[in-house]
């Protein structure tokens, strides 16, 4: 658990990062919390020989609720999503994941923007944020772009940022409705065995939009458009909810590991979907 | 001089036995100033660390250090190759076996120690390992115990002889080269003829999982060998220092007195700290070598991989009994995967420790048990997890067999309990295996445990919730646990335990100051188990000096009396007698002492409290300090100065702590996800010498029972690869995890231990094991369910509830 030896940079500004990045290509990475990168350099399964710590790089630690909009630093962390109150009141499921990340040491140094750039399958921002329809907003030598939350991921550790580019910024629409984090685990610091993200309107009887999103159940998250699509105009009835749990089983693309066989992760995915669609439904 | 305080004050002061007082650990503990191995940091210290095998059964064809020994900061590279010429590249096991210390050509598990890299520090070490190049030929791998007794492979070239035989093993034939010992115990033709002819028999077959005790702490060691004066120190995580100095005296050649063993505060054992590790014989050899000190420390993945595991025990039964439900005969086979080397740590004659208690709690008058070992490519150990030698696994089994029973006789699981258990007025109880229970009262505390539950409440909302399960209206099951156990521990005696050789005895010193203070040496060394202040509650009652004036002093070999060691439940039965022996040496020559001062006859005073009284006159007296000044600063004729004494206790029998646990589960049948609404768990461990310590033991061995019976398991892959390495895998439960326990007791002293005393650290993990995993168990018993096997984790529960159609 030692891990190769390494440059360590702690650049004051993002020029600074930028320019170590364009020096060292992809034998430098930049690091937030370092909660998924450094057991990964530890155990020897991430080379990188240039570490840029981003701690000292001013203007990512911020949360800013506005009226359509919230926008949320790369650098802020599980804990400080879940202290703020006006985020928990303007978009209450990130303070409802973010409590069912790891534990609160994990969550005093884990970052938002390091569990979504990481690409790990088994973060849960990823999903919901693909839920929250979010866009990340990545800088690089040539000025900043956004890449949609549900065009990010490509797969395990593979997305559309490029070596080059640092993520800076998560921008979501103001989630309207009821919602829902619904995570499986088997204790304490886990990865899900399954884990749904669900926001849901409604008019009247009928659910009038929803978005779903699946944690841990394939090599990335699944933003599952024809689970949304099976309840969108339903009563979210027993059949409109078995629907759902179907579209989404089509989806998703789990496989076997220490938390159980196939059909068990699939059989449990639907469960978990349902009662996150049931509990969001019950909030909308 | 007037008595200003009451007796009962006087007794209060002392805080000895039945004092709930507080751990004198904690200061230091709860400040960061404990003294661990790691914390250990000499002039010059080296590290070295492991090139380990990738590969669970290969050849080595060869291994290239020359780059490694370019790294900066490597000094050395050790192989089997240098370690030959010292006689040292195998050494004994505890169990009559030998271990590679460093491959000899060969790896037989994943994770073997290859090569050790010595280096400045354990950066550089890491880099030299990565350089070490090792040519390894692939051989096939054998995980499963009863392939490996059909195979051709033979994984211990070194156990079969040049014409092919099987030579004997250390504990007798073995009928295949994978094979290592038969071990037998009881009546095989009587058994089987009672269990024939029985109105009713169950028969199941359970795998006790592969699991690690995962202290806390890994092991590890610091080796000083000082050329100049020929001394070799060694600190290290030993459960059994002076054990660890004999053995290293005999492996080695070097003289026992020249070599000084330091156990330091140690951070958790739970067995994994008794064997005798390559860690250990590579780090002394490489201070021979370097004339440095040399620190070897695990990792969590070295330690959850490669030192002491525990259970894997396969084990087969039969259980019969009257029609009424009166036991009448008990089989039982075990196919024991010991791994690749066979580093068992049980007294040299029970080569499956104490499994022969599998009759558990109950009269059963015949019964018959044999365990056949066998070595596999997994790590060796096979270490007491929290017990004494393998009575968690004999717990479970004879836990599940009267489970299954009750369900074959349609019967109540208590009720049949109740009418098998071992009754009173039979103790001292001699049981069909041959153990001889010292002393028990199963029914009331059986009958004390259901009422404090509402044992027949439970069981009528349990099958509320069934037909509401039915009707469609929930879907969550729930399960009623028993268990009612019976640990043996507190090995010796001498006559029937020893391990290598060494009789496991143990031993207390005690030396009063002139003032009225004392320090007391001991040959255990506590992992967390607050000897320090238990042992001074017992020498306080007994000698009549404040705790708080006595000073515990365990673990270094060349200040504490020769003793075996902590494990097995044995320091309070074992240890803890000397230490009132001990004291009652004390207090003889107190009471001659005392006789003169108050110028009687010595069988004119009597002892009380703090204190030596003249007899018929409460008035006359001399305190317990008054003594210990007299003893050293005044003549007394025929008497000589000093007040000190040695106890060294070979215990006549082992004490048989006992308890009745009761879980209350509700299982989510659709994730497989168990909910403990309740824990309660009474323990009878004879004498209770701290309350407040007995229920923390009680939380701390309820949690690791928690943690193997939901999901706590080395498991392996076909090819041999752990795939629990790291603390992802590997269920270590925290606070979230954990229930809550409701804690109760009973109490039966031990007739034949000095203070009554049984022991209580390991009862809580024998008995909730079974407990939680009955509680899965009786779950889906109205459903169909007579056995399933741990570790009860969400997908095997699932799959459970999967395979009895509960599932859409």
């Amino acid at each position: 658990m030692i891990p190769a030896a390494f440059e360590y940079y702690r650049p004051q500004d993002m020029a600074g990062v930028l320019a170590i990045l364009e020096e060292h290509g992809d034998d430098a990475r930049v690091m937030a919390g370092g909660h998924s990168l450094i057991p990964m350099m530890k155990l020897r399964m991430a080379d990188v020989p240039h570490l840029i710590d981003l701690q000292d790089v001013g203007g990512m630690s911020d949360i800013d609720v506005g009226t359509d909009s919230i926008t949320i630093g790369a650098l802020v962390t599980q804990s400080d999503i879940i202290d703020h109150a006006g985020l928990a009141a303007a978009a209450p499921i990130l303070r409802e994941a973010a409590l069912q990340i790891a534990d609160p040491q994990v969550r005093y140094m884990g970052t938002v923007g390091g569990n979504v750039a990481n690409g790990d399958p088994g973060n849960d921002m990823p999903g919901l944020m693909q839920c929250l329809d979010a866009t990340f907003t990545v800088v690089g030598a040539d000025g900043t772009r956004d890449i949609p939350a549900r065009e990010f991921y490509e797969a395990a550790y593979m997305t559309a940022r490029e070596d080059d580019e640092v993520l800076t910024t998560v921008t979501i629409p103001t989630p309207k409705g009821g919602w829902a984090y619904e995570k499986q685990k088997r204790k304490i610091g886990d990865y899900a065995t399954a884990a749904a993200a669900v926001q849901i309107t409604k008019d009247g009887d009928t659910c009038s939009s929803v978005s779903i999103a699946m944690t841990n159940l394939s090599d990335t998250p699944i933003y599952s458009e024809a689970a949304g699509a099976a309840l969108v105009s339903t009563t979210v009835d027993d059949a409109a909810l078995k629907a759902a749990m179907a579209a989404m089983l089509e989806d998703i693309d789990p496989t076997e590991d220490n938390r159980g066989p196939v059909a068990f992760k699939k059989h449990v995915a639907g469960v978990i979907l349902r009662r996150a669609i049931e509990r969001a439904w019950s909030r909308a | 001089m007037k008595d200003e305080i009451t007796r009962e004050e006087r007794v209060d002061n002392l805080k000895g036995m039945g004092c709930s007082r507080k751990r004198v650990e904690d200061a230091r503990f709860t400040q960061g100033k404990g003294n661990y191995v790691d914390d250990i940091k000499l002039d010059g210290m080296l590290f070295g660390d492991f090139v380990r095998s990738p590969y669970a059964h290969a050849r080595i064809k060869n291994i290239d250090t020359s780059a490694a020994l370019e790294v900066p900061g490597v000094l050395a590279v050790l192989t089997a190759a240098d370690l030959e010429p010292l006689g040292l590249h195998w050494m004994p096991t505890l169990a009559g076996d030998k271990q590679m210390v460093l491959a000899d050509g060969k790896v037989l598990f994943q994770g073997q120690e290859v090569a050790f890299v010595v280096a400045e520090d354990r950066f550089a070490a890491a880099d030299g390992i990565e350089a070490v190049v090792v040519d390894y030929e692939e051989l096939p791998v054998i995980v499963d115990p009863f392939k490996a007794l059909q195979s051709d492979v033979v994984l211990r070239e070194d156990l079969v002889a040049e014409d092919g035989t099987i030579p004997d093993g250390a504990h007798g034939p073995r009928k295949h080269p994978n094979h290592i010992f038969t071990w037998e115990a009881g009546d095989k033709a009587p058994t089987e003829e009672v269990i024939a002819n029985a109105d009713v028999v169950a028969e199941e077959s359970m795998y006790y999982h592969r699991t690690h005790p995962c202290p806390l702490e890994t092991c590890g060691c610091v080796a000083s060998m000082d050329k100049v004066n020929g001394k070799l120190t060694l600190w290290g995580t030993f459960q059994a220092p002076h054990a660890i100095r004999t053995i290293v005296s005999l492996i080695s050649g070097i003289e026992e007195h020249n070599i000084r063993v330091i156990s330091p505060d140690i951070g958790g054992g739970f067995g994994n700290k008794v064997g005798a590790y390559p860690g250990y014989v590579c780090s002394v050899v490489a201070s021979i070598v370097t004339g440095k000190p040399v620190k070897w420390v695990e990792d969590r993945m070295d330690n959850l991989m490669t030192t002491a595991f525990a259970r894997d025990y396969w084990m087969k039964g039969k259980i019969s009994a009257t029609k009424d439900g009166k036991i009448t005969g008990l089989q039982c086979h075990v196919t024991a995967d010991h791994g690749g080397f066979d580093a068992c740590a049980d007294p040299t004659k029970f080569p499956a420790g104490f499994m022969n208690i599998c009759t558990g709690s109950y009269d059963i008058p015949t019964a018959y048990l044999e365990v056949d070992g066998v070595y596999t490519n997994k790590a060796p150990g096979g270490v007491s997890y929290r017990c004494s030698f393998r009575v968690t696994e004999a717990v479970y089994f004879i836990e599940r067999m009267v489970e299954v029973l009750a369900i074959k006789l349609n019967m109540d699981a208590a009720e049949l309990r109740r009418i098998n258990f071992i009754k009173k007025e039979q103790f001292p109880y001699t049981a069909a295996l041959g153990w001889e229970y010292d002393s028990g009262d199963y029914h009331t505390a059986w009958d004390k445990a259901l009422k404090a539950v509402d044992y027949d409440g439970l069981r009528k909302e349990q099958a509320e919730r069934v037909a509401a399960f039915k009707r469609g209206e929930t879907r969550k099951l729930m399960g009623i646990g028993l268990s009612f156990f019976t640990e043996i521990v507190g090995a010796g005696p001498v006559k029937n335990c020893d391990i290598l050789g060494l009789g496991m005895f143990d031993s207390c010193e005690i030396r009063i100051h002139p003032t009225g203070s004392a320090i007391a040496r001991l040959g255990t060394i506590s992992q967390g188990q607050g000897h320090a202040t238990t042992f001074a509650q017992i020498l306080a009652s007994e000698i009549g000096l404040p705790a708080d004036s006595i000073t515990i002093e365990e673990g270094d070999t060349d200040t504490a009396p020769y003793g075996l060691g902590t494990y097995g439940s044995r320091s309070t039965p074992v240890a803890g007698a000397a230490t009132a022996m001990a004291g009652r040496k004390i207090r003889a020559k107190a009471q001659m002492i005392a006789a003169y001062l108050l110028e009687v006859h010595d069988n004119d005073v009597e002892f009380d409290v703090d204190r030596f009284a003249v007899k018929g006159a409460p008035e006359k007296f001399k305190t317990m300090k008054e003594i210990a000044f007299a003893a050293y600063n005044q003549a007394i004729p025929g008497i000589e100065p000093g007040l000190e004494a040695v106890s060294y206790y070979d215990p006549p029998n082992m004490t048989y702590p006992f308890g009745a646990y009761v879980c209350v589960m509700d299982i989510d049948v659709d994730t497989g996800v168990p909910e403990i609404r309740r824990f309660y768990a009474l323990d009878d461990c004879g004498t209770r010498i701290n309350p407040m310590i007995i229920e923390g033991q009680v939380h701390g061995g309820l949690t690791e029972a928690l943690a193997v019976a939901l999901g706590q398991e080395i498991a392996y892959d076909d090819m041999g690869n752990c795939k629990t390495g790291t603390l992802m895998d590997f269920f270590l439960p925290t606070a979230w995890e954990v229930p809550n326990y409701e804690t109760d007791f009973t109490v039966t002293p031990s007739p034949h231990h000095p203070i009554g005393a049984k022991g209580v650290g390991e009862s809580p993990h024998v008995g909730g094991v079974p407990c939680f995993s009955n509680a899965v168990q009786d779950a889906f018993r109205p459903f169909g369910n007579t056995h399933t096997n741990m570790p009860h984790d969400h997908w095997r529960i699932w799959k459970t509830a999967n395979e009895l159609g509960l599932h859409d």
